[in-house]
């Protein structure tokens, strides 16, 4: 088992471990999407205030939850890169850099899509949507620090400081609607006696989640594929890689 | 571990619990600015100032709200179940505006206590309910206080 952690962070072995198992968990991503929307479009029933409006929740949650994930991910390669100096790890950060940027991006804008109807406005700056949007620059800037240095090693130890430093930013989006008075609404209580939402609107949800988990696995390993190939350009392994296609 | 390898990881934590009290007091002293409202109690101990524009954030009191006939200004009184600040508001109305409601308003509180808002924002709970449980749950309370007039 330990034999075979460390045959899977030489990048000529993960290259193709990932080429492997992308396309599967695309396909499965793809469908556990499927049965998400129709639970939550067409399964879900209205909700007494919102009625149908509320369905938007369907992607702005996931894409949400995503976003602080992805993070967290980011910054745990970036700390694992910065101490074992470890070269598969800095490139790990490196592609989960864009993909968190978009699971941001689109939480702000179903998030801002969801304010209009409900609140009677597409932005405030209350502490969850403010935190949020820096998140976004969090992710944009590490892209830019990333690719500022002629050399690929610089701008990976650089830009994984500043994943380090953004890390204090997910608790805060967390805990930003309990701490301070927001227009966004507290925390849903999903289980329990004393739950806020019942099952027939949760379970859809945890299949939208489950969705987008598998998507982002997907596409991690896709973009770890083309960041091996660039980091490893000047390899014999590579080389024959490009001889033989 | 090695040495080299334990300094790192040292660096590291260092470098993230510093960063993370630097946050805490950062935010800690900015604690009112970062409010987005503030509550009808806080406005009645006189946290936020008279005169100038605040937002404030409770519960549209039941039974509270009248129109003005042939305009558009609404009156209503906000509460936090302690306090209450009556308010007047002219404009359009955010869909899921109703007594019971909770809102967000941004004005002035004027000299006599008035509040004055020109923006009224709806502020939605956390919770989700299928309309046909809330319709039960109506109808079981209305049982039950018809259960309790026909005891009295």
């Amino acid at each position: 088992m330990f034999i075979w952690f460390h045959k899977l962070a030489s990048p000529p072995y993960f290259y193709k471990f990932a080429g492997r198992l992308s396309p599967w968990l695309a396909w499965l991503s793809l469908l556990v999407i499927i049965a998400g929307l129709y639970g939550g479009l067409w399964l879900a029933p209205p909700d007494y205030q919102q009625g149908d409006g509320f369905r938007i929740m369907y992607v702005h949650v996931p894409n949400a939850w995503m976003s602080l994930l992805v993070y967290t991910v980011m910054a745990m390669a970036a700390a694992i890169g910065l101490i074992w100096r470890m070269k598969l790890a800095h490139a790990v950060s490196a592609a989960a850099a864009p993909l968190g940027a978009s699971f941001t991006f689109l939480a702000l804008v179903t998030g801002s899509l969801w304010g209009k109807p409900m609140w009677g406005t597409y932005w405030v700056w209350d502490a969850r949507l403010t935190s949020e949007l820096i998140l976004l620059f969090l992710y944009l800037g590490y892209m830019v620090l990333n690719r500022a240095f002629d050399d690929r090693r610089t701008g990976d130890r650089a830009s994984a400081i500043l994943a380090l430093v953004g890390m204090v930013n997910i608790p805060i989006i967390h805990y930003s609607v309990k701490w301070w008075n927001t227009l966004h609404q507290g925390p849903t209580v999903f289980f329990g006696p004393r739950a806020d939402i019942p099952p027939s609107m949760y379970i859809p949800l945890f299949i939208m989640v489950a969705g987008f988990m598998l998507y982002f696995a997907a596409f991690i390993l896709k973009r770890l594929q083309v960041e091996i190939l660039q980091r490893e350009r000047n390899t014999a392994w590579v080389r024959e890689l490009a001889e033989k296609s | 571990m090695t040495p080299t390898r334990r300094r790192r990881l040292v660096i590291v934590i260092a470098m993230v619990v510093g960063v993370a009290i630097a946050a805490g007091l950062g935010l800690q002293a900015f604690r009112n600015n970062l409010l987005y409202y503030f509550t009808p109690s806080q406005v009645a101990a006189g946290d936020a100032h008279a005169g100038q524009r605040f937002r404030m954030g409770g519960l549209v009191a039941m039974g509270s709200v009248r129109r003005t006939p042939g305009s558009m200004t609404v009156h209503f009184t906000l509460t936090d179940m302690k306090d209450s600040i009556p308010i007047t508001y002219t404009g359009i109305l955010p869909d899921l505006f109703r007594e019971g409601q909770g809102i967000v308003v941004y004005g002035t509180l004027e000299k006599n206590g008035q509040f004055v808002a020109d923006q009224v924002l709806a502020k939605h709970d956390s919770k989700y309910m299928p309309p046909e449980v809330t319709a039960a749950m109506q109808k079981a309370m209305q049982a039950q206080q018809a259960a309790v007039k026909g005891a009295s």
